[in-house]
């Protein structure tokens, strides 16, 4: 198991009140992303535990365009990866931030 | 005086030989061994009929069982190595140079067989390339085919599996080879006349079908969100805008989701009828959900598909049928079809390099080619017009006087930026190099060149190859949806923005695509289940696909 934590600066905030969501499954080939909105709204905090090793590059740049394109701000993002693809990851935290910005039902 | 009949004195021997085992035409399957032994000479141009999907399994057995102290030294020119005999006959020295053209199955051993020196390689070709070289300079001397049944007289029906057998025969039979076939039975009258019985010399009864791969069945439960995206960037990026109604699909899971997507976003995007209508196509699963729409008005099929024999009886305005009401398939003219007729071919492949070619050779496995490439080129000699060859011919060359603009084919590679195991689709160098100077060949396998190559799209955008102007613009399109991969993060971020605002490159978002809409509740079935209940029960799925 390899850890990786990134703290990012982030532009815009996410929308909505909703406190935290999860998107995913840990399956192999998949991911779980926990989002909970506890951190100041320009900062955005990304921890990974991931089965496989030696991805931290592709993973600083997943989540440096994640961060870039979407509204992260406020969010402590934790993901728990059994070894999925970037396009999975880029489309599991699109669905978190997604989710944690519904009204709340 | 020259004797100018020493080809039709030969078969004369074989035939005196081989009748010694033989009650008419008909050869017992305890037989098979002494009469394969009796027929075959040392050295023989042999083709033993399988490819991507048939088998001539039963005769594939007995060869690989001769004695090589009898029969050795032989010239294998088949369409597949699939089975394990086929190398089996090269392991135990009944054969010793291959010239093929796909072996999916046996890639890994065929590899280590090619290394360690076990087998001589002439070439990996094409189908349609080899198809060709049968009638040129690789004529059989003797083919061991596989049909459905026989009559007494040796007529075959071949059902809806004929794929290469009439090629073979044609190339056998007319100069002087033998024609051996396996059927499963011999019956007083055949369905149809698939090949008639002249042109075959014995037959065998192995009293059961021919091995039938189901190669073209895609699970709909394993396609992925970004598979879908991938699909819906391709019928809205490509297919809609040139307008591609005469098409080939690849096997992949890429292409299913685009089938599966026809009847829900194709049919949202208002496209029916206007993409999509003629197929050369072996009849996928998949694409069941879309002809039941009314979607599809023609496909010609390379080979059938196990589980569609009834679905393709019930569709004959479709499908190509005989007066038996089977299907009838032909894997050289759904190649040439495929090659002239259709205005796009698109399917996924292991790698792509800098400069678009694209391989699925990797160092330890040697597939071969298949189809993919005769789909996948530019047909020179093509000289009809139709829209999306046009204007894909002027994205290509806008300067040109348009009378004398050849257009171009729509050659598509789709896929996800990394494959399975994280495995980069993209390199800087394609591994077909290495296997190349390692089995010191003139050629590197590549399966579709660069230069044939017009689009590829992966879950990052769309490429239009055709729109570079040179090299640098050429890599940079590649990079630049290449995602996160290696080949991709190196890219000159700036040029690529510059693609972009030139339509070089389309990004989902420039197209009005939201990746978060990729959903698998738009596929119009979402298991083998769902593909059976739309065919109204016809479509009967072999039992490894079955889970209910």
């Amino acid at each position: 198991m390899e850890k990786l934590s990134f703290t990012m600066k982030a532009s815009t905030a996410a929308a909505g009140t909703r406190a935290r969501a999860i998107v995913g499954v840990v399956a192999s080939g998949n991911l779980e992303v926990l989002l909970e909105r506890d951190l100041p709204a320009n900062v955005c905090v990304v921890d990974i535990a991931t089965a496989v090793h030696g991805f931290a590059a592709v993973w600083a740049a997943v989540i440096d365009d994640f961060v870039m394109r979407r509204s992260a701000g406020g969010l402590h993002i934790s993901i728990n990866d059994g070894g999925a693809r970037p396009d999975m990851v880029s489309l599991r935290l699109a669905q978190g931030v997604r989710l944690i910005e519904e009204l709340e039902a | 005086m020259r004797n100018w009949s020493t080809q039709k004195e030969a078969l004369a021997l074989r035939r005196y030989a081989g009748q010694r085992y033989a009650c008419g035409k008909s050869v017992a399957l305890d037989d098979l061994p002494r009469f394969l032994e009796a027929v075959l000479r040392p050295g023989d141009r042999v083709c033993l009929e399988g490819d991507n999907q048939k088998q001539a399994h039963i005769l594939a057995k007995a060869l690989a069982n001769l004695d090589p102290g009898k029969v050795h030294d032989l010239h294998m020119v088949q369409s597949g190595v699939v089975l394990s005999e086929h190398l089996d006959v090269f392991e135990k020295g009944v054969a010793k140079r291959l010239d093929f053209s796909y072996s999916g199955p046996q890639s890994t051993r065929i590899a280590r067989m090619l290394f360690g020196g076990k087998i001589e390689l002439g070439a990996v070709h094409t189908y349609l390339e080899l198809f060709a070289r049968y009638f040129i300079d690789l004529t059989p001397q003797v083919a061991l085919i596989a049909a459905v049944s026989a009559d007494r007289d040796g007529n075959l029906y071949t059902g809806p599996n004929t794929e290469d057998t009439p090629t073979v025969v044609e190339a056998t039979s007319f100069k002087s080879g033998l024609v051996v076939a396996q059927v499963a039975e011999i019956v007083d009258k055949v369905p149809r006349v698939d090949i008639p019985g002249d042109l075959v010399h014995f037959v065998v009864d192995a009293k059961k079908p021919f091995y039938v791969e189901p190669l073209f069945t895609r699970d709909p439960a394993a396609i992925t969100e970004t598979q879908i995206l991938t699909a819906m960037l391709a019928i809205k990026g490509l297919y809609a805008p040139y307008g591609v109604r005469r098409l080939n699909h690849g096997i992949g899971f890429n292409t299913a989701a685009i089938e599966l997507l026809l009847p829900t976003y194709g049919e949202k995007l208002g496209l029916k009828g206007k993409i999509c209508t003629h197929f050369a196509l072996n009849p996928h699963p998949t694409l069941i959900p879309a002809i039941e729409a009314g979607w599809v008005e023609q496909i010609h099929s390379f080979g059938s598909e196990v589980g569609m024999d009834n679905y393709l009886s019930a569709r004959s305005d479709i499908f190509f049928t005989g007066p038996d009401g089977s299907l009838r398939s032909n894997r050289a003219y759904c190649q040439v079809a495929g090659l002239y007729a259709c205005d796009m071919f698109i399917g996924s492949t292991l790698q792509i390099d800098l400069q678009g070619h694209s391989s699925t050779v990797t160092t330890n496995r040697i597939a071969g080619f298949g189809g993919a490439p005769n789909m996948g080129s530019d047909s020179r000699g093509r000289r009809h017009p139709s829209e999306p060859w046009l204007k894909a011919g002027a994205d290509a060359d806008p300067d040109a006087a348009a009378g004398l603009r050849r257009g171009r084919k729509l050659v598509v590679q789709i896929g996800e930026t990394f494959g399975e195991k994280n495995v980069p689709l993209f390199v800087e160098r394609l591994d077909a190099l290495e296997l190349a100077d390692k089995l010191d060949l003139d050629l590197a396998p590549v399966m579709i060149y660069g230069d044939d190559v017009s689009h590829i799209i992966t879950e990052d955008g769309i490429a239009n190859l055709l729109l570079c102007r040179d090299n640098d613009e050429r890599e940079q399109a590649i990079r630049g949806v290449a995602g996160y991969t290696d080949v991709g993060r190196a890219r000159d971020r700036k040029m690529v923005e510059r693609l972009r605002a030139r339509g070089v490159i389309r990004r989902p978002e420039d197209l009005g695509i939201d990746p978060l809409d990729a959903d698998r509740r738009m596929l119009a079935a979402r298991s083998i289940k769902d593909l059976m209940l739309a065919s109204g029960g016809l479509y009967q799925p072999p039992s490894r696909f079955r889970n209910w």
